[in-house]
């Protein structure tokens, strides 16, 4: 009964977020008040339903429900109630099911804070929301329905695929999810701002909040996916320019260039239509992203053609949604002209560099992703981008946009005089050079220009950062949560940087075979293979090498890797062994059984790589406190919109 | 206004670029593996039950056969046993079995208890063969004519409604040595 329960809950919903949209648009363009208030009661029933829905679902999961196609295709009684629950998002429908639950619950959170906005743009917002909301209803329903019956039901299901079962997968797409659908937000406030024709600094005051704290998701969600990449698929990078990674890597960019948009458009009332564009732009990249991920579109070209019918709805929805936020900019947005303008050299041309190379960078990545596609497409044969492509392009237009932080960062608002800090900054970098390479040189005693290079603009950034908020601080002024948040967020970043050149550039990688009692050394380490044992599973049988490790003599670890062969699906998954020493990050992977009791193995260390995803979580700590200032909760207090009045420094 | 009007227009192409790639797909139907249409792979393997013989896929062409991926470990491939050998029965399609990453000697224990609704089974204890035929998981089917052409794959256990629907229909408008 529960599937069909769910069923049935996923339509109401449908008809429910029609109404929304309806209500909300209808309403606020007829001036309609009762159709208005009807919106919010739209919302709520929407959420209920599809939470309904969920909560089936999921008791199908942990029930073990194999009549359920979905849980069929993706359970197994032999599976962890855990995994159960996670094997949810598993797959396509599960997903698509998670992004409507996700997209409910933002608008939830979304009309309790529009009790303070102008009924008329928070109907207009919320009525956008439900659009979204029933497009991916219909999607799901037509296409992609998880509730879908097996007759006769299986006896077993056919387990989750085996590289997802591991506690990243749990937490790692609902977050980046949370992100994704966040930015719906922000195209929501956007679409409402054009359908109104009018967009003020107020306009801008109520987005950021929104904008900061899907970021802040995506950001963490990002992280999470390399992280769970570095240990569970076993060949220790942490990025590979993948089209599932570039997928949640180009909404970021764009979705960062938009935060920054937004700051000049609340701080100064410009980049108006700019700011409308990279909402637009973010979400359709979300939307892009979630679709051709999903549907293995970008993974396999030839998939996309595996279900046309999916396909075509999926284009069909792409150029409603995008197609028509394009349209009404085209229209709207020559209207929104501002008068106020600055100076090369002020605080807004800095942004706007940093809008321009992160578009510039998002628009390489998607050159590079979607490629394959276009050349099948044109019939131009079978065409594949790598690594070659991505980082250097990627190089050209991040190195600039990192120099620039440190110099805009203390640039006015308006005025371009920067000669005032001209001592400032010389002196931070000058420190952050000689810091950089003085670690770089003297910790590894190697390095390449392009190490000192991305050393110094990573300390530079932290150095620069910290300037103005620690002379503020101990001058005993207070620091608004935004200055702190955006400190906090800019540091991460210098740290990421960092921690990013050191990887690249000190990381030693050794493939060896090795018997019983051999052992292998590299930077300093000594690895000692002692030999492999059989482990059994809850589904799965291993084998387990037991590795002993030291460093210059001393004991680190005793690592034991895994190869893992799951029953039902009958895949191997390599489980690697991660070992932190002082600030290394030692990788250690089994590979084939070579006979006579050797084994090869990979061994890797990585100087700093965790610090990687802990500046990712820094930035996203940074995001979500800058979405809590106080000037975004006290935004009713009808602030006077004083146009480039306001020159506070920092934020 | 031109302006404004770029990044429609930009959008516009790409939308007609992703739809020249959905036009180049197959009409209709789901396809569920890359060998449909194609020729099965090639493969020779020691006989499950008679370890000194070797099933090869060339003594197979000429006629329809069923490829029958399955192994012990398998819980769906016990609910599917019922099924083969209610195939067999039926005498219009001989059962090739796949035993897969499997004990050979359990996999006979399987066949004495359980009936043994194959012509022949092929062991396949490296899955070397089924990473040829692009093996997801166990069971599946695939179906092959005459000419060695894969013409149908089902995933999970076969089922009526697969058989009469899907198989059936393929095996009858082409009946054997017609071909």
């Amino acid at each position: 009964m529960l599937p069909e329960l769910g069923h049935f809950a996923l339509i109401l919903a449908l008809l429910l977020a029609a109404l929304q949209a309806f209500f909300g648009v209808a309403g606020a363009a007829r001036g309609n008040e009762r159709w208005m208030a009807a919106v919010t009661t739209a919302v709520a029933g929407q959420a209920v339903m599809v939470a309904t829905a969920v909560a089936c679902l999921m008791a199908s999961f942990v029930g073990n429900d194999f009549s359920v196609a979905y849980v069929a295709e993706n359970s197994n009684s032999a599976l962890p109630l855990f995994y159960r629950v996670a094997a949810l998002w598993g797959a396509h429908e599960g997903s698509l099911l998670l992004w409507i639950f996700l997209l409910a619950m933002w608008t939830v959170a979304v009309a309790f804070g529009a009790r303070r906005l102008p009924p008329r743009l928070s109907a207009r917002v919320l009525g956008v929301l439900g659009l979204v909301s029933f497009g991916f209803l219909l999607f799901t329903l037509a296409t992609s329905n998880p509730f879908l019956r097996l007759d006769p039901a299986a006896a077993d299901g056919r387990d989750l695929n085996p590289i997802l079962q591991d506690p990243g997968l749990a937490v790692h797409p609902p977050i980046l999810y949370t992100g994704y659908v966040g930015f719906s937000v922000a195209f929501a406030f956007a679409c409402a701002a054009m359908l109104e024709g009018r967009l003020d600094q107020n306009w801008a005051r109520w987005t950021r909040p929104w904008t900061v704290t899907a970021w802040s998701f995506l950001t963490c969600g990002i992280a999470l996916g390399s992280f769970w990449a570095y240990y569970e698929l076993g060949w220790g990078g942490f990025w590979f320019w993948d089209p599932v990674e570039n997928a949640s890597f180009m909404p970021w960019l764009v979705g960062t260039a938009l935060i920054h948009s937004l700051a000049v458009t609340d701080k100064r009332g410009l980049f108006k239509s700019w700011t409308l564009l990279l909402a637009i732009l973010a979400f359709s990249l979300s939307l892009l992203g979630t679709f051709l991920v999903r549907s293995g579109v970008l993974v396999s070209v030839h998939s996309f053609a595996a279900d046309p019918q999916r396909g075509i709805f999926i284009l069909a929805f792409l150029i409603i949604m995008i197609g028509g936020a394009l349209g009404l900019y085209a229209w709207r947005a020559p209207q929104l002209r501002s008068n106020a303008g600055f100076e090369l050299g002020a605080r807004e041309s800095f942004l706007l560099f940093n809008n321009i190379l992160l578009v510039i960078a998002a628009g390489t990545v998607f050159a590079g992703t979607l490629a394959p596609l276009i050349a099948d497409a044109l019939k131009l044969g079978a065409l594949s981008v790598g690594p070659p492509y991505f980082n250097p392009t990627f190089l050209m237009s991040v190195l600039p946009l990192l120099a620039l932080l440190s110099l805009g960062i203390h640039a006015n608002w308006k005025r371009g005089r920067l000669q005032d800090k001209q001592r400032t900054l010389l002196y931070t970098l000058i420190a952050a050079a000689v810091l950089a390479c003085g670690l770089a040189f003297g910790l590894y005693g190697r390095g390449r220009l392009l190490t000192a290079v991305g050393a110094t603009l990573g300390v530079w950034i932290i150095l620069a950062s910290l300037v103005d908020p620690v002379d503020r601080w101990r001058r005993g002024l207070s620091l608004s949560r935004g200055v702190v948040g955006m400190t906090v967020a800019h540091v991460g970043l210098g740290l990421a940087v960092i921690a990013l050149t050191t990887v690249q550039s000190f990381t030693v990688e050794r493939d060896v075979a090795l018997s019983p009692g051999a052992s292998v050394a590299a930077a300093g380490y000594e690895f000692r293979f002692q030999g492999v044992r059989a482990v059994e599973g809850p589904n799965y049988s291993a084998i387990a090498a037991t590795v002993v490790v030291t460093h210059h003599g001393a004991a680190v670890a005793v690592l034991q890797p895994q190869k893992r062969q799951y029953w039902v699906q009958r895949q191997v998954t390599s489980e690697t062994a991660i070992r932190m020493y002082r600030g290394d990050n030692i990788l250690l992977a089994l590979g084939e059984d070579l006979g006579a009791g050797r084994w090869s193995v990979r061994v890797q260390i990585r100087p700093l790589v965790s610090l990687v995803w802990l500046a990712a979580f820094i930035m996203a700590c940074g995001g979500a406190l800058a979405a809590s200032d106080r000037r975004y909760r006290a935004a009713k207090a009808a602030v006077p919109v004083a146009q480039g009045a306001v020159t506070e420094p920092g934020a | 206004m031109s302006r404004f009007l770029l990044p429609l227009g930009v959008f516009l192409l790409l939308a007609v670029v992703l739809g020249i790639g959905i036009w180049h797909a197959p009409e209709k139907g789901v396809v569920t593996s890359p060998l449909l249409g194609k020729p099965a792979p090639q493969f020779s393997l020691p006989d499950l039950n008679q370890p000194t013989h070797q099933v090869r896929s060339v003594d197979l062409k000429g006629r329809w056969y069923l490829f029958n991926v399955w192994g012990t470990w398998c819980v769906e491939c016990r609910a599917e046993h019922d099924m083969l050998l209610r195939v067999q029965r039926a005498g219009l399609v001989p059962l090739i079995g796949l035993d897969w990453k499997d004990d050979a000697s359990q996999a006979r224990a399987w066949l004495t208890q359980l009936g043994n609704p194959y012509q022949a089974v092929a062991v396949d204890t490296s899955g070397r063969v089924a990473i040829d035929w692009g093996v997801y998981g166990a069971p599946e089917t695939f179906l092959v004519n005459p000419r060695g052409i894969v013409v149908y794959k089902h995933v999970g256990a076969l089922t009526d409604a697969v058989w009469s629907k899907e198989i059936l229909p393929r095996v009858s408008a082409a009946p054997p040595g017609k071909s």
